[in-house]
């Protein structure tokens, strides 16, 4: 195991970290910074892209490969990342705007490609950045800026919509439980596919019904939970209160990578490989007849 | 009798899914491998069957790679094709096939051979084997080689059993003893020369040279969302995906797509997207991330009329302006447009370089007259094509956004060296992380939007000049009409005129000013406010004098162009 101070940044402009005190995203630095360092990592190896939203602001506080990228669209980033080169650890994070609104369509199309990458989401159920508009896990009645006579549509449910659509690994955690935490994330990262972790965390500026004790009350750990069964997943996928902590689902299946051609026979990774040039050839060869 | 010389402009007009595609993959394959240089470019209708679709294919003594508004032998395969194509017929051109096809009032203006297309495809045993007896009648016309049309069938349906080739080798047969019958008869008189150079030459698309030279590229990973006439770019890499060891992947909308092919560059790798106007639009968000986070990216544009949905299967130039301008913020681009099949392969292998080079989104743009049009050409030398990915092992004090006085940093990707790569859509210092700081807010959008650019412009190609620089006229343009336009200007035959083709429309070059100056102007532009006249215009400060614009969707014709210039002219 390597230091979790490995991946403390010393660059001039990640001292300065824009999250209000108190801050769930805090808590989730220091279980990635673990995660890595357990996982015996180097910063170079890994690298963490990130969409839009105090979440998404991680790889400025973090030291890994980062890139932080625009609103919704990690995911088609870090899939592309993970196929360039196989050998990194790539990391998709956001927040639950970020990935089940704007990236709503990534999200879904993700867990049908199945790239071998890692998803977690900062779920705070509020969005912070722009100051308190209902998420679209924000629970039913909440008062906001935006919604003030409380929000009316039905809150997403990831974990059930990502069981239903087969992905292949979905574990939901609350940051307030460190080493649970670390060890879930860890298995999401050494999983081969897709890996989706729900993430709680409390936003203590504009979040004031799921709080840190909210969370401790409201949730639980499923303890006898076999995730290989997908019927009894969802079963816990739809309880609402307590909600369910842990990994729900594992379905382990071949990812995109393994399934393109590109990877077929050379495992080189595509960054450093040549154009092909004799098979240019012989199909412009082939041009010249039939 | 009626006769042709050196140059014959052959119409096949049917309803999709009529085979239309099948005569003439047959007809330019089989003629080109006897020898004779060709032609073909088609125009459909957005929709799966019915409708009226044609394909030109001009079969010629020398290189012809123009699309010519005369129709010299009309093969209709339904009725209707004739008042589609009225004002492309005259009384030279011979309409071969059945009575039934071709409505009355025609009958006097144009010369009529009658083929009993049903009877004789019944007498060999379906219908089916109708358009095998059209492109028997067309070679047999040219007195084409038929070892070679036998040996084409035989390899096309082959897979389907010895007795569906060998009822086509009789329907081909058929076929071409007529066409050789009637050259004999002298019902049509056909004089054009072969060339043994030809059989060696290669028969390639538009669409398939942008592949190409993207794979020559060196480009690993091709993302899309399928959108006519971008499309065949896609088919075309995927099919060969397994050969050339790439990802060719449909994602879920082009949003995906750009992202996607961004990932690709910042991991190292060479990506591409495929797409047209509607498309594009949907990539703007991500185009400004290229530009603000220097992330290389590699955009074919196959243009088609908008706005919106528009004319979903036709041409024009009108996008010129979309990718000038669009993403929000400032930030350089480069915009290629090649002119013919050859520049588009090389052009396409090039941009990979620039992206690299530059760090900045390089636009190809085409258009569907330009994809979808054919026609041998010499095969391409690869022993200069090179590629340079600037790609940089860091060290631990690897700064991605360094500041330097080209505006290009220097490029690392994550995991090849000891540092650490930050990039950042927000405004960031030079490590890559977010800044709000004034200085660093200013240096950066200077490094970006006049450094790099100035850089740029400095290694711009110059636009083609054909004639002479002391000409009095000058002719610009830019992208697909090259060829309409030079062969147009080789029938005008005057010494006083000259012509500037553009393939690569931004940044231009200052120098371009000086070519221009003291020059009667006349801009060609397929799009209705003439935008490339335009952008001179904002470049240079100069106007164009007289502008032949066109924008119904169908392309300029060598005959369409040759009037406007006399009108010009005179």
């Amino acid at each position: 195991m390597t230091s979790p101070m490995l991946f403390e940044p010393n660059r001039p402009g990640s001292k300065d970290v824009a999250w209000c005190p108190g801050c769930g995203n805090f808590g989730i630095r220091n279980i990635l910074r673990k995660v890595f360092a357990e996982l015996n990592l180097t910063p170079q190896e890994v690298v963490i892209i990130s969409g839009i939203g105090q979440a998404a602001k991680m790889p400025h506080y973090i030291k890994v490969n980062g890139y932080h990228t625009l609103h919704g669209r990690s995911i088609p980033i870090a899939t592309a990342v993970k196929a360039s080169n196989p050998k990194l650890t790539v990391i998709a994070e956001g927040g639950d705007g970020d990935m089940y609104a704007e990236g709503g369509n990534h999200f879904l199309h993700a867990i049908r490609r199945n790239p071998d990458i890692t998803v977690l989401i900062h779920d705070n159920q509020i969005y912070g950045l722009t100051k308190g508009q209902a998420s679209p896990t924000t629970m039913l009645g909440m008062k906001t800026p935006t919604q003030p006579w409380g929000v009316f549509e039905e809150p997403f449910n990831p974990i059930a919509l990502a069981i239903a659509l087969d992905a292949s690994f979905v574990a939901r955690t609350f940051m307030g439980y460190f080493e649970e935490s670390v060890g879930i994330i860890k298995k999401a990262i050494q999983h081969k596919g897709l890996a989706i972790v729900d993430i709680f965390h409390p936003c203590v500026s504009f979040n004031k019904v799921n709080t840190y004790e909210w969370y401790h009350k409201h949730t639980y750990w499923m303890e006898d939970h076999d995730p290989y069964n997908r019927e009894e997943a969802f079963k816990r996928a739809i309880e609402t209160d307590p909600l369910p902590l842990g990994i729900f689902y594992i379905h382990e299946k071949p990812t995109f990578e393994e399934q393109v051609m590109a990877y077929k026979k050379d495992k080189t990774p595509l960054w450093q490989r040549k154009p092909k040039f004799g098979e240019i050839k012989k199909i412009l060869g082939a041009k010249k007849g039939f | 009798m009626v006769e042709f010389k050196e140059d014959v402009s052959i119409v096949l007009g049917g309803a999709a899914g009529q085979g239309i595609q099948t005569v003439e993959e047959i007809l330019t394959r089989v003629l080109k491998l006897s020898g004779y240089n060709v032609y073909a470019n088609k125009e459909y209708m957005s929709r799966v069957r019915g409708g009226i679709n044609t394909t030109e294919i001009r079969v010629s003594s020398k290189k012809v790679r123009a699309f010519v508004k005369r129709i010299d032998i009309l093969i209709p395969f339904k009725r209707g094709v004739l008042p589609w194509l009225e004002n492309r017929l005259s009384e030279n051109t011979v309409v071969l096939g059945e009575r039934e096809n071709v409505e009355e009032e025609f009958m006097e203006k144009i010369t009529f051979v009658e083929v009993p297309f049903n009877k004789m495809a019944k007498d060999v045993g379906s219908p089916l084997y109708l358009n095998t007896i059209a492109a028997g009648i067309a070679v047999g016309l040219f007195h084409g080689d038929f070892e070679i049309l036998k040996e084409y069938l035989r390899k096309r349906f082959g897979s389907k059993g010895e007795d569906v080739v060998s009822k086509n080798i009789e329907a081909a047969e058929k076929g071409y003893s007529l066409g050789v019958k009637l050259c004999e008869e002298k019902t049509i008189g056909i004089n054009v020369k072969k060339d043994e150079r030809v059989k060696e030459e290669v028969l390639l698309s538009g669409t398939e040279a942008i592949a190409l030279g993207a794979i020559a590229g060196g480009m690993n990973i091709l993302t899309f969302y399928p959108m006519s006439p971008s499309t065949g770019v896609a088919v075309f890499s995927a099919q060969h995906a397994e050969e050339f060891e790439i990802i060719v992947e449909q994602v879920e909308d082009e949003i995906a797509a750009i992202n996607m092919a961004l990932g690709a560059w910042f991991a190292g790798a060479r990506g591409m997207v495929t797409t047209s106007g509607g498309g594009f639009a949907l990539m703007t968000e991500a185009l400004s991330l290229a530009g603000m986070a220097e992330n290389p990216i590699v955009i074919h544009l196959a243009q088609r009329p908008g706005p919106a949905t528009g004319l979903p299967t036709r041409t024009l130039q009108s996008d010129l302006n979309l990718v000038l301008y669009s993403g929000h913020g400032e930030f350089p681009r480069i915009v290629l447009a090649p002119g013919s099949i050859e520049e588009a392969f090389y052009l396409t292998a090039t941009a990979f370089n620039l992206a690299d080079k530059y760090q900045v989104p390089v636009i190809i743009l085409t258009d569907q007259y330009f994809v979808d049009t054919y026609y041998n050409l010499p095969e391409f030398d690869l022993s200069g094509l090179k590629v340079e990915k600037h790609i940089v092992e860091t060290d631990e004090n690897y700064k991605r956004y360094l500041l330097t006085e080209d505006g290009i940093s220097p490029r690392g990707i994550p995991g090849y060296g000891k540092g650490i790569i930050v990039a950042n859509g927000n405004e960031h210092d030079e490590w890559g992380d977010i800044t709000e700081d004034e200085e660093l807010s200013r240096l950066m959008q200077e490094k970006r939007a006049i450094k790099k650019l100035r850089t740029i412009r400095k290694n711009a190609m110059m636009p083609e000049l054909i004639g002479s620089e002391e000409a009095r006229y000058l002719v610009i343009s830019w992208g697909s009409t090259y060829h309409v336009i030079k062969e147009a200007l080789e029938n005008l035959g005057r010494e006083d005129i000259a012509f500037l083709h553009f393939k690569w429309l931004y940044p231009l070059p200052s120098t371009v000013k000086e070519v221009l100056e003291d020059k009667v102007l006349i801009d060609i532009e397929q799009n209705v406010t003439a935008q490339f006249a335009e952008l001179l215009k904002k470049e240079f400060g100069v106007s164009v004098d007289h502008k032949i614009l066109k924008y119904d969707g169908r392309p300029f014709s060598v005959e369409e162009i040759l009037d406007a210039l006399k009108g010009v002219l005179e």
